[in-house]
C-alpha cells in the first residue's frame, strides 16, 4: 500500500472517533441546557399536562443515555432519525438546507480564493509598493468590521441607495442559476469580503519568506524575470501553505455563515440549526453538527493530502 | 402628549409628527375598493425551522397567519374587537349561558369539495382535549362538558359552567375547522379548510405560499390571487425587506426605528392601540410581597410616563395595574389612573414596616425586547422612593420554563384576550394554571363566575369595572403600560379598518386586505 493511501485511511478512521465524540459532547451540551423541546415549543402556554403529554409522544421520558444510544445505532445504519419539532426526515431536510449552504459558499470562494491568491502573488511582486499597502489596507480593513456590519453597508449601498441587487437572498423553488447568482450576489460578496484577506496575506507572506532562499537568488542571477520567479519557482513551494489557509477558509464558509444567512433571510444549514438548538430539537443539532465536523475534517485531510502531493518531502518524516 | 386611550384601533398613534406621516397613505388605501387580483408577500416574524402545521402547538407566527387563511373558525374577531360569526351562522346561548347551540353555514364547502358538517367541528375541537394532547388551548377548552351534533349543521356545546363570553373563544386561533377524517380526528399535516385560500407549498422556517379559491363561500373577503409569506425574523433585515420592495407587508416594525421607515415615500404604518402588556408579577404567598403594603409602595413607585416614553417610544399607554386596557369592551375609563409617587410609597412602606425595602427583580429580554431597560427604569425610580431593586438579569433562553412562575418578582408578557372573562380566568382567578401572582381574592374570584354568567351586558360591565378596582388595589400585577401594534405595509396594498386583537389586522390581512 502506498504511504499516501495509508494515510488517507488512518485519517479516516481518526475522523470517525472524532465524529462520535462530537456527536458525544453536543448531546451533553444540549442536555445540560435549560428546558427541553416541549417546553420550548409550547413556550408560555406550557403546562405540566401538555409537556408531559409532549414528552411521552416523543420518547423524552427515556433516560438519556438510553436516548443517545438509540440515536447512535440509527445513525450507524444510514438513518439519521426523525427531527422531534416536525418529524420530518433529518436526512432529507438536511440534505435541502446543505445544498444550499454549499452553493453560498461555493460562490464565495469561486471568487474569493482566485482573487485572494492573484492579490498575494501581485503583492509579493510588487512588494511595498503603493499596490501593495492598498490590496493590504483594503483587505485588512474588510475582514477588521464584523460580518453583519459589512452585510448592512452593502444592502445600504447596493440595495437601499441604488437598488441593484436584493437585500433577500432566498430564491424560492426551482430557481434558474442566473437567478441563484443575482440573489445570493450580495451575502456571497460579504463572505468574499470577509475571508480575502486571510489568503491573501498567507499567500504573500508564504511567498515573500520563499524569496530570501538561495536557490530563488540562484534563478535571479540566471537572468529569470521577476514574474517568473515566482510563478514557477516560488509558488509550488508555497502552494502547501496557501492550501491549508484556503481550506480553513472554505470550512469557515460552510460552518460560519449563520449571521449572513440571517441578514440576508438565507435557509441555509446553520439557520437550520441555530432553529434547531433554540427548540431543543436535539436530533436535527446532532445531524447538523455531523454534517459541520465532517466538513472539518474532510477539508483538513484534503488540505494535506494536497500539501503532501505538492511536496512529497513531507511524507518522510525526519 | 395625550394619549389616545380610545379602545377602537387607530392609525399612527404615539407621536403627532408620526399621525401625520401615517394617515395620508392609510386615507388613500381606505378609499380604494377590493378587487380580485394581485398578490400579496409579507415578511413575518416568528416562523422557524421546526414550524409544523399543527394546531395544537402554534403560536404567532406565520403559520398561523396561513391557516387563518386557509381555514375559519366558528367565529371571528371583527376590527372593533366583537366576535361575529363565521362558519357559524348562528351561535345562541340558552337562558343560562351553560348551553350554545352553534348553527352551521350550509354554504361552507372545504377545498376538497366536502361540505362542512357538524362532525368536523368535533373533530377539530377534540384536537385540543383529553389526555394526549399536547394543545395550548387545552385548558382553554377543559370548559366543554360534551359537544353533540344535532344533525349535520348544528353542534351543541354543553360547558361546565356559564360563560357569556363561549363565542370569543371559538374564535381562538387553535380552533380553526378542518375535516374529520372519519375516525374522529385531523389529518392536520395536509391542511384542508373552508377558508378562501388553499397551501400550495410550505417550507418550514422559510416560506408558505397561498393560492386563492374561486369557490370561497364569503363574497367580499380573499381577494390577492396569490400569498407568500416569508419568514424573516431579524427585524432590521424585515424593515430591509419592505424599503426595498421585496415584500409588501410586514409585522412587528421595531419601536426603535420606526420614525426611520416612516419617512420613506410610499410606506404606510399600521399601528393598533392593543391589549397587550409587560407586567411585572410579584407573588403574593411571598414575603414581603403577601403584604398588600408591599405590592401598593411598589405600584406607586414607577413612573410609567417614563416607561412608555423610553421604552416604547411612545407607542404605547399607561397601565393602571390591571390588564383590562381601553381595547376591552368592559374597560372602565372611569378607574382613577394611578402615577408615580414617592411619597405615598413611602407611605405604604411604613405601614408595611419595611422601610428599607430591598427586593430582587428578575429580567430578560424574553418577555419583551425592552425587558432590561424597563428594569433598570424601574429601578431607578423606586430608589426616589427608598426602595432597592436588584435587578438580576436571567438567560433568554428558557426565561419562560426557569423564570416565570419560578421567582417571586419577575417579568411577564401577555398579547391580551378577547375577553376581560378570558384575561382574568387566565391569569387572576385562584388556582389558574397562570396565575403567576399567586394572588387569590375572594370577592374577585365571585365576581368572575357571576359576571361569566351573566347575559345583562349592562350588569356585567358593573362587575367588571369592580373586579378592575380590585385587581388595581390589591393584586402582585405591576402593569405599568400596553404597547400597540406597529405593521408596515407599502401603497400596494390597500386595507379597511384593522382589527386590534393581533398584528396583520388580527392575523387575517391576507383574507381582508386587498391590492391597490
Amino acid at each position: 500500500m502506498s504511504p499516501i493511501v495509508r494515510m488517507i485511511l488512518g485519517r479516516l478512521a481518526l475522523g470517525l472517533l472524532s465524529l462520535v465524540l462530537v456527536s458525544l459532547v453536543i448531546f451533553m451540551a444540549v442536555e445540560l441546557l435549560p428546558g427541553d423541546i416541549a417546553q420550548e415549543v409550547l413556550g408560555q402556554s406550557a403546562t405540566p399536562e401538555t409537556v408531559a403529554a409532549f414528552r411521552a409522544e416523543l420518547g423524552l421520558d427515556q433516560a438519556a443515555p438510553i436516548r443517545y444510544v438509540h440515536w447512535l445505532g440509527g445513525v450507524l445504519t444510514g438513518d439519521l432519525g426523525n427531527s422531534l419539532a416536525t418529524g420530518r426526515d433529518i436526512g432529507s431536510m438536511i440534505v435541502d438546507r446543505f445544498g444550499k449552504t454549499l452553493f453560498l459558499a461555493g460562490y464565495a470562494a469561486a471568487i474569493s480564493v482566485p482573487l485572494a491568491v492573484t492579490l498575494g502573488i501581485l503583492a509579493a511582486l510588487y512588494r511595498n509598493s503603493i499596490f501593495d499597502r492598498i490590496v493590504n489596507v483594503a483587505t485588512l480593513s474588510s475582514i477588521s468590521f464584523p460580518e453583519y456590519f459589512v452585510a448592512y453597508i452593502l444592502i445600504l449601498l447596493l440595495s437601499i441607495n441604488t437598488p441593484v441587487f436584493p437585500s433577500i437572498a432566498d430564491f424560492g423553488r426551482d430557481p434558474s442559476l442566473g437567478d441563484m447568482l443575482y440573489r445570493t450576489f450580495l451575502p456571497a460578496m460579504t463572505l468574499v469580503l470577509v475571508v480575502t484577506a486571510h489568503m491573501m496575506r498567507m499567500t504573500r507572506a508564504s511567498i515573500i519568506n520563499l524569496m530570501a532562499q538561495p536557490y530563488i537568488e540562484m534563478a535571479r542571477l540566471k537572468g529569470v524575470g521577476p514574474a517568473r520567479v515566482i510563478l514557477r519557482h516560488a509558488l509550488p513551494n508555497a502552494l502547501a501553505p496557501i492550501i491549508n489557509v484556503v481550506a480553513l477558509n472554505l470550512a469557515y464558509l460552510i460552518t460560519g455563515v449563520v449571521i449572513v444567512e440571517v441578514v440576508f433571510v438565507y435557509p441555509g444549514l446553520g439557520q437550520l440549526m441555530v432553529d434547531s438548538v433554540a427548540k431543543r430539537d436535539i436530533t436535527v443539532v446532532q445531524g447538523c453538527c455531523l454534517v459541520f465536523a465532517g466538513i472539518y475534517i474532510l477539508l483538513n485531510l484534503l488540505a494535506d493530502v494536497l500539501s503532501i502531493a505538492t511536496n512529497p518531502q513531507l511524507l518522510h518524516r525526519k | 402628549m395625550a394619549f389616545e386611550l380610545n379602545r377602537r384601533s387607530f392609525l399612527a398613534t404615539g407621536t403627532a409628527g408620526a399621525a401625520l406621516i401615517g394617515l395620508p397613505g392609510t386615507l388613500r388605501a381606505q378609499e380604494s375598493t377590493p378587487k380580485v387580483g394581485g398578490s400579496l408577500r409579507i415578511g413575518h416574524s416568528g416562523g422557524a425551522t421546526s414550524d409544523t402545521l399543527d394546531p395544537a402547538t402554534f403560536a404567532a407566527g406565520p403559520v398561523v397567519t396561513a391557516m387563518l387563511a386557509i381555514c375559519n373558525n366558528l367565529m371571528e374577531i371583527d376590527e372593533e374587537g366583537q366576535a361575529i360569526p363565521e362558519l357559524a351562522q348562528s351561535f345562541e346561548p340558552s337562558a343560562d349561558a351553560k348551553t350554545w347551540t352553534a348553527t352551521l353555514r350550509p354554504d361552507a364547502v372545504f377545498s376538497n369539495g366536502q361540505k362542512l358538517r357538524a362532525a368536523d367541528v368535533i373533530a377539530s375541537y377534540n384536537h385540543h382535549r383529553g389526555e394526549e394532547t399536547k394543545s395550548g388551548a387545552k385548558d382553554l377548552l377543559k370548559q366543554i362538558a360534551e359537544m353533540r351534533a344535532d344533525g349535520d349543521g348544528t353542534v351543541v356545546f354543553e360547558l361546565t359552567g356559564p360563560n357569556a363570553d363561549f363565542p370569543f373563544v371559538a374564535a381562538d386561533y387553535h380552533l380553526v375547522i378542518q375535516p374529520d377524517q372519519g375516525d374522529g380526528t385531523i389529518d392536520w399535516a395536509n391542511p384542508v379548510g373552508t377558508g378562501g385560500y388553499v397551501l400550495e407549498d410550505h417550507e418550514p422556517g422559510v416560506r408558505l405560499n397561498l393560492r386563492r379559491r374561486d369557490d370561497y363561500w364569503k363574497a367580499d373577503r380573499a381577494w390577492f390571487e396569490d400569498v407568500e409569506l416569508r419568514t424573516i425574523n431579524d427585524p432590521t433585515a424585515r424593515q430591509n425587506a419592505l424599503v426595498t420592495g421585496e415584500v409588501d407587508a410586514i409585522n412587528g416594525v421595531d419601536t426603535k426605528t420606526v420614525h426611520l421607515l416612516s419617512r420613506r415615500p410610499g410606506i404606510q404604518l399600521i399601528e393598533t392601540v392593543s391589549s397587550s402588556h409587560f407586567p411585572m408579577p410579584m407573588m403574593c404567598d411571598t414575603a414581603p410581597f403577601d403584604d398588600n403594603n408591599v405590592r401598593m409602595a411598589l405600584k406607586h413607585a414607577i413612573n410609567r410616563e417614563e416607561l412608555v416614553e423610553k421604552v416604547l417610544r411612545g407607542h404605547g399607554a399607561v397601565g393602571n395595574d390591571q390588564p383590562i386596557g381601553p381595547a376591552y369592551r368592559f374597560h372602565d375609563p372611569d378607574l382613577e389612573q394611578r402615577v408615580y409617587d414617592p411619597d405615598r410609597a413611602r407611605h405604604y412602606l411604613k405601614e408595611a414596616g419595611q422601610e428599607n425595602l430591598k427586593v430582587t427583580l428578575h429580567t430578560s429580554n424574553a418577555p419583551h425586547s425592552g425587558g432590561v431597560d424597563m428594569a433598570i427604569l424601574f429601578k431607578e425610580h423606586a430608589a426616589a422612593a427608598g426602595i432597592e431593586i436588584d435587578v438580576r438579569r436571567e438567560p433568554e433562553d428558557g426565561y419562560w420554563s426557569n423564570v416565570w412562575l419560578k421567582k417571586p418578582f419577575c417579568q411577564s408578557y401577555w398579547n391580551g384576550r378577547p375577553t376581560a372573562d378570558w384575561m382574568f380566568t387566565m391569569v387572576y382567578a385562584a388556582g389558574a394554571e397562570w396565575n403567576e401572582s399567586r394572588w387569590t381574592n375572594e370577592r374577585f374570584n365571585e365576581l368572575l363566575l357571576q359576571a361569566r354568567a351573566e347575559l345583562d351586558q349592562g350588569k356585567r360591565a358593573e362587575m367588571y369595572a369592580e373586579m378592575q378596582r380590585i385587581v388595581r388595589d390589591d393584586s402582585g400585577e405591576i402593569i405599568p403600560m400596553f404597547g400597540n401594534f406597529i405593521d408596515g405595509a407599502n401603497d400596494k396594498v390597500a386595507h379597511g379598518k384593522v382589527a386590534p386583537n393581533r398584528f396583520l389586522d388580527g392575523w387575517k390581512c391576507v383574507e381582508r386586505w386587498w391590492a391597490a
